[in-house]
Formats: C-alpha cells, structure tokens, sequence
C-alpha cells in the first residue's frame, strides 16, 4: 500500500508530530530542570547564581518555547484521552484546534510576564 | 514483553497522564504568575520552603512524570529503531527510576532539606 506525504499531511497526523517532538524534548529537558532546583540544596544564594542565568534574552527564548511545548503536549495529550475514553461525539473534531488555541495562549501570557 | 505486562503500560500511561494533566495545569499558572517580576531564589523558595502542601504536590509530579516520560520514550525508541526485547525494558526502568530519584532530589531542595 501506498503511503505518501498526502496521507500524512493531516491536522491529526501533525498533532502527532506535535505530541512526539514536544514529548521528546520536555524528557531530555526535565534532567537539566531538576538539576537546577537542586541547587537550592546548597543554598539561596546557589540556586540565585543559576536563575541569574535565565536573565539573558536567549534564554528567555528557549524558556517560553518550553512553556509552549508543556502546554501542547499537556494539550494534545487531553485530546487524546477525550478521544480513548469518551464516546465520539461531534465536537471532538475541534479538539485539535482547541489544543492548539490553549498552547498558544499559555506561552503567550509566559512571555508577556516574562519580558 | 507479555501481552498483560503491555496491557498494564498502557494502562499506567494513561493514567499517569491524568494526573499529569492537573499537575501541569498548576504548573503553567505558577509559572505565568512566578515569573511577573523575575525569577528568584526567594520567590521559589519563599512559596515551597516547610510547605508540605507544595512538597506533595512535587512529589505526585515527579512520581507521575516518572511514570509518564520513560512509557513514552520506549514507544518511540521502539517504534524508531525497531527495538524490542529485554534490553529496552531494563533502559525503560533506569529512566524511570532515574528520573523519580532526580526529581525527588531537586523536591527536597526547594522544600528546605539544604536550607542553611
């Protein structure tokens, strides 16, 4: 059987995408995460030197892109609950973009409260 | 890997999932309201220090993401290299157990264990 691009370029196929890379990505970072709250371990004043860190813009960057990718996979990953246990109904297919309208607004106030 | 031991990964997938849910909804809002005036050893710790109510909430996270994240990872893993076998499991279980002793690590900083 033939499985070209134009089976896998699909809302859901993309959520998918979406749902694997955020997940990928939140694992590799949740190891730096705890790191960095265990600095508090040795004090007030290490956990400090870590945070002065998050000041510089790029940083900053890559946090809301966090927070974006946290409130995605979060969502995505409701949708598909919905989708497991609930019975099919017709509002389900607008879960996708309710998903996506939840994510954007999550990294957006981030950021706005960040900058 | 059994059909049940597959069946009950599922299982703890989903429910782990549940959880996380409302662990991540917390999270979010106490990130968008932390970070108003900048982040800082005082902010964090002024709200977890002797909070138990904060320090079982961590803890359900980290045990939950525990739960969560290496489940994930294995399907991926499997899925992408076409590994199955004894050996995905075991990397399976060292994540997850990694990731519990890690995060209880970083639960017990914030919560005072290294206060001076």
């Amino acid at each position: 059987m033939k499985n070209d691009f134009r089976s896998r370029n699909h809302p859901a196929y993309w959520a998918f995408i979406v749902h694997r890379f955020s997940g990928v990505l939140l694992a590799l970072f949740l190891p730096l995460h705890f790191w960095a709250l265990g600095q508090a371990l040795h004090g007030a004043a290490a956990l400090d030197g870590f945070l002065r860190w998050t000041e510089h813009p790029l940083v900053k960057f890559a946090e809301t892109g966090l927070v974006l990718l946290l409130a995605a996979h979060m969502a995505g990953g409701l949708r598909l609950l919905a989708l497991e246990f609930l019975e099919w109904r017709e509002w389900q297919k607008t879960l996708l973009a309710a998903a996506a309208g939840v994510s954007l607004v999550a990294g957006l106030a981030f950021l706005l409260n960040l900058v | 890997m059994s059909q049940r031991a597959q069946v009950l990964l599922w299982g703890a997938q989903r429910i782990s999932a549940m959880v996380l849910a409302l662990c991540v909804l917390v999270h979010l809002l106490t990130m968008i309201y932390a970070v108003r005036s900048g982040l800082s050893a005082a902010e964090i710790l002024g709200r977890t220090q002797g909070s138990i109510a904060w320090f079982a909430f961590y803890t359900l996270f980290v045990f939950a993401v525990a739960v969560h994240a290496p489940i994930g990872l294995r399907t991926i893993i499997s899925e992408s290299f076409n590994w199955r076998g004894r050996g995905l499991d075991v990397l399976t279980g060292v994540i997850g157990l990694s990731l519990a002793m890690w995060g209880m690590r970083a639960v017990f900083g914030v919560f005072g264990a290294g206060a001076a």
